[in-house]
């Protein structure tokens, strides 16, 4: 077994927790596994992403190009960004929600966010998207779009191992006082991918 | 009883520390290494462990050999560039030696991904004569970390454990023996005097002969330990240490029987490099690919040994053009590195990429996002007085300013749209360029940057350097209480220890004071009208003849909890966009026509402070 996750965010969305969380699932799965951040410098308003690998064996934690089953984009830009990693037949969850980049230099393109949705979904038919900040927004507060995407994985049967698997390590995980918003966050992501996808 | 956990390399090599009883830690804090000293600091209480923030790396080593000199177990921990500023006593303590075991943990960042060099420290255990042991995953790194301390021990040296971003910064199962720390025996023999702990060129020169004897021993052991570990029996031979032997694994994985075509030497105590059991790996081989990060170190080991042996070994790496020389490594560029190798050999076999959906060259243009300062952060607001009082003084005086920077969060004021650093090379070094500066543009002003944390690092020679010889420049220190970049540890400008417990704050501005600064001021930057008195602070500065100082005090955006925000009023906003083309704030974004705040902001008030329109208010309070 081999299954590699890339998650591709904005330094400050919470890519590494959500790693962490799908690194713990799957290592009570039973499974060896392996992550990559991006911490330090480039956390600060920066492209972020994380790798995940699981398996049977231990491997490098980066995923070579064109490897990673699934790629969890909380941002349509960095989501763009990290497509050559997906492999062939790879699924691809995306949140709508752009982040515009702090400043832009001269002679650097404009962000259209629009135009790379359109792009995403035009290449990737069976793509899941939705604004998963919109809706953390909605349950509590939009800071739990991280986990949010966790939910929408696990709605769209995409993960290598049981929800409860990953429902324990959320309860067991996050401190109480974020505990209700986080799980409100997942289950709504949950049920909104249900319904997209019809799964 | 095993355990296995979900650990990070730095935390796997903590619980190493502490399983082996390590009874005295220290380091500075530095990105990628700064988690192993954090996790320690979470156990120390509990296991009597003394563990402390020091004030830089060098002073971090020499605690640490103390406390190794009087029979304790010590570890030191600091990124590769910290190495260089401790190198002066690791280089003299080779000589000498230690009791009990002193172990330095130094996180090289291949890349790199926040640092200003990509050396190899593997080749300054060379260099230095310190075995060097160089973990590929969390796992390894917890397994190593023992063997340090033994081997430290057993041959009274110290003994530098080398880690990799990767390496570091991975998370991976781990395999851990003791799940639950206890309390660490304490020292008890304690220092004992003697001669051997008095450097003197007799003593080193009796030391000389000791020391290369126990490359030698080392080497030996080496040739004996499963961390260098040979795989496969074909004619074409790979080695690699670190990450750089797992991406070879995986590259070469895709080819079916790959053990009856390669053998792979996996190198994890890289030196004294472990002559005997390379020599007997390249007696079976007619072929040599060699695949590492960072320097050719292994290349060059492997080439002086073949010419020894007079064996005929063809070798493929660095030297020749097969890999790069530089940067990080990953799978697909071994793959493209080995099927290099083997094309020039005249194999008809080639490794295989995966396919993506899609190549990098086919996607649609992305924005650029580069690392900026937080929304809110103090240094924004002095580096926009500065470029404010240097405009100034260009039109009433026609001088040039140039800013010299430093390591850490504000060394990106040199990013768009700020553009406020000239020059940024190492810790505490700014100040002593402006100084250089000076000598040679005495027209232009000269303005250093300096945190608090690397002001008390290596900023203060610098000053007294600067009084001392006269030199006419203003030094600004950006003191948001905090060493930012690597996570918020504290230093000795805070009044806290590493644990958290009380102790004597030193004042920036009472240190340069007592070095004979003649101009000090301390200026405040959270007022919401900090803008106009940094400035005019700034302009007094440059006018200061002499080295001025001015100290701005501030609060790290980064820990504080924001109690307001600002909005805009849109009836007011023309739209200039003005905040956003001279701050490049995070929390300011051009939604359409009009800039928006968004809930990053933290309350500074800047951009208020600078609307040409006065359309930027108070919104209210964050709850």
């Amino acid at each position: 077994m081999k299954y590699n996750i890339l998650i591709a965010g904005v330094g400050g969305q919470g890519v590494v927790l959500a790693s962490r969380m799908l690194a713990l699932a799957a290592m009570k799965a039973g499974f060896h596994v392996s992550t990559a951040e991006t911490i330090g410098m480039s956390q600060r308003e920066g492209s972020v992403s994380s790798h995940i690998r699981i398996g049977d064996k231990i491997s490098g934690s980066l995923i070579p190009i064109g490897q990673a089953d699934l790629l969890l984009g909380l941002e349509p830009a960095e989501t763009v960004r990290n497509l050559p990693f997906l492999k062939k037949g790879g699924k691809v969850l995306v949140n709508t929600h752009a982040i515009q980049p702090a400043s832009r230099p001269p002679g650097c393109p404009e962000y259209k966010s629009a135009a790379l949705l359109s792009f995403l979904c035009e290449y990737y038919p069976d793509i899941l998207c939705s604004d998963f900040t919109e809706l953390a927004e909605d349950v509590g507060t939009y800071r739990t779009a991280n986990v949010a995407m966790l939910g929408a994985a696990v709605g769209a049967r995409v993960l290598p191992f049981p929800e409860s698997t990953l429902r324990a390590v959320l309860d067991a995980e996050i401190p109480e006082r974020y505990r209700a918003v986080n799980k409100a966050a997942f289950e709504r992501a949950m049920k909104c991918i249900r319904l997209i996808s019809g799964t | 009883m095993t355990e296995k956990k979900l650990l990070m390399g730095n935390e796997a090599i903590a619980l190493g520390a502490i399983e082996t009883g390590v009874q005295v830690v220290t380091g500075y804090p530095g990105t990628p290494s700064t988690e192993a000293l954090e996790t320690i600091i979470r156990y120390a209480d509990r296991c009597g462990i003394y563990t402390e923030w020091s004030s830089n790396e060098k002073v971090a080593l020499e605690t640490a050999i103390g406390a190794a000199y009087s029979g304790a177990k010590a570890l030191v921990t600091m990124k590769q560039v910290g190495l260089n500023v401790a190198s002066d006593p690791l280089m003299s303590l080779s000589y000498i030696g230690i009791k009990g075991a002193l172990v330095l943990l130094v996180a090289d960042d291949p890349g790199p991904h926040s640092s200003q060099t990509e050396q190899d420290t593997r080749v300054f255990g060379h260099f230095a004569n310190i075995p060097v042991l160089d973990p590929a995953t969390p796992q390894e790194a917890y397994e190593l970390t023992k063997l340090a301390f033994e081997l430290s021990h057993e041959f009274e040296i110290p003994v530098i454990l080398r880690t990799t971003t990767r390496v570091s910064h991975s998370s991976g199962d781990v395999e851990v023996a003791v799940t639950e720390p206890a309390l660490v025996e304490s020292v008890d023999e304690g220092f004992v005097k003697d001669r051997r702990w008095t450097i003197f060129p007799r003593l080193t020169a009796e030391r000389h002969p000791w020391l290369e004897s126990v490359q030698d021993q080392l080497s030996e052991r080496f040739s004996e330990l499963s961390f260098n570990s040979v795989s496969g029996s074909g004619k074409i031979g790979i080695i690699a240490s670190g990450v750089s032997a797992l991406y070879v694994r995986e590259a070469v994985e895709t080819v079916r029987s790959f053990e009856e075509l390669f053998t792979l030497f996996r190198v994890g105590t890289v030196y004294p490099f472990p002559e005997k059991a390379v020599l007997s790996f390249l007696k079976g081989i007619d072929r040599l690919i060699v695949a590492e990060e960072l320097d050719p170190y292994l290349e060059e080991q492997v080439l002086q040994l073949i010419g020894r042996a007079h064996l005929s070994v063809e070798v493929y790496g660095k030297k020749n053009g097969f890999f790069p020389v530089s940067g990080e490594y990953n799978v697909d560029l071994v793959i493209d590195g080995i099927n290099l190798a083997l094309e020039a050999c005249g194999e008809s076999l080639r490794l295989s990429h995966a396919l993506p959906t899609i190549s990098g060259e086919k996607l649609p243009p992305l924005p650029v996002r580069a690392p900026t300062l937080c929304a809110g952060c103090m240094h924004r607001t002095v580096f926009y007085a500065f470029k404010q009082a240097a405009k100034q003084l260009k039109k009433e005086s026609q001088a040039d300013t140039i800013f010299s920077g430093d390591i850490g969060c504000y060394t990106l004021g040199n990013a768009y749209p700020l553009n406020m650093v000239d020059t940024c090379l190492c810790m505490g070094a700014g100040i002593s360029i402006a100084g250089g500066l000076f000598r040679t543009n005495p027209k232009a002003k000269h303005v250093a940057f300096i945190g608090d944390s690397t002001f008390f690092h290596s900023g203060i020679p610098a000053v007294i350097n600067a009084v001392y010889n006269r030199a006419d420049i203003t030094l600004a220190v950006l003191d948001n209480r905090t060493t930012a970049m690597t996570g918020h540890q504290p230093h000795p400008g805070i009044g806290l220890t590493a644990l958290g417990s009380a102790s004597r704050a030193i004042k920036i501005a009472d240190v340069v004071q007592s070095c004979g600064v003649e101009f000090v001021r301390t200026v405040d930057t959270v007022d919401e009208d900090s803008l106009e008195s940094c400035v005019k602070a700034a302009k007094e500065a440059m006018n200061f003849k002499g080295l001025s100082v001015i100290v701005f005090k501030g609060r790290c955006a980064g820990i504080i909890k924001p109690d307001k925000y600002y909005e805009i009023k849109p009836e007011a906003c023309t739209g200039c966009g003005f905040c956003i083309k001279e701050l490049g704030c995070p929390a300011l974004n051009l939604a359409s026509d009009k800039p928006v705040i968004q809930d990053s902001c933290s309350g500074c008030g800047l951009c208020a402070q600078v609307c040409p329109s006065e359309a930027i208010c108070l919104g209210g309070e964050k709850l």
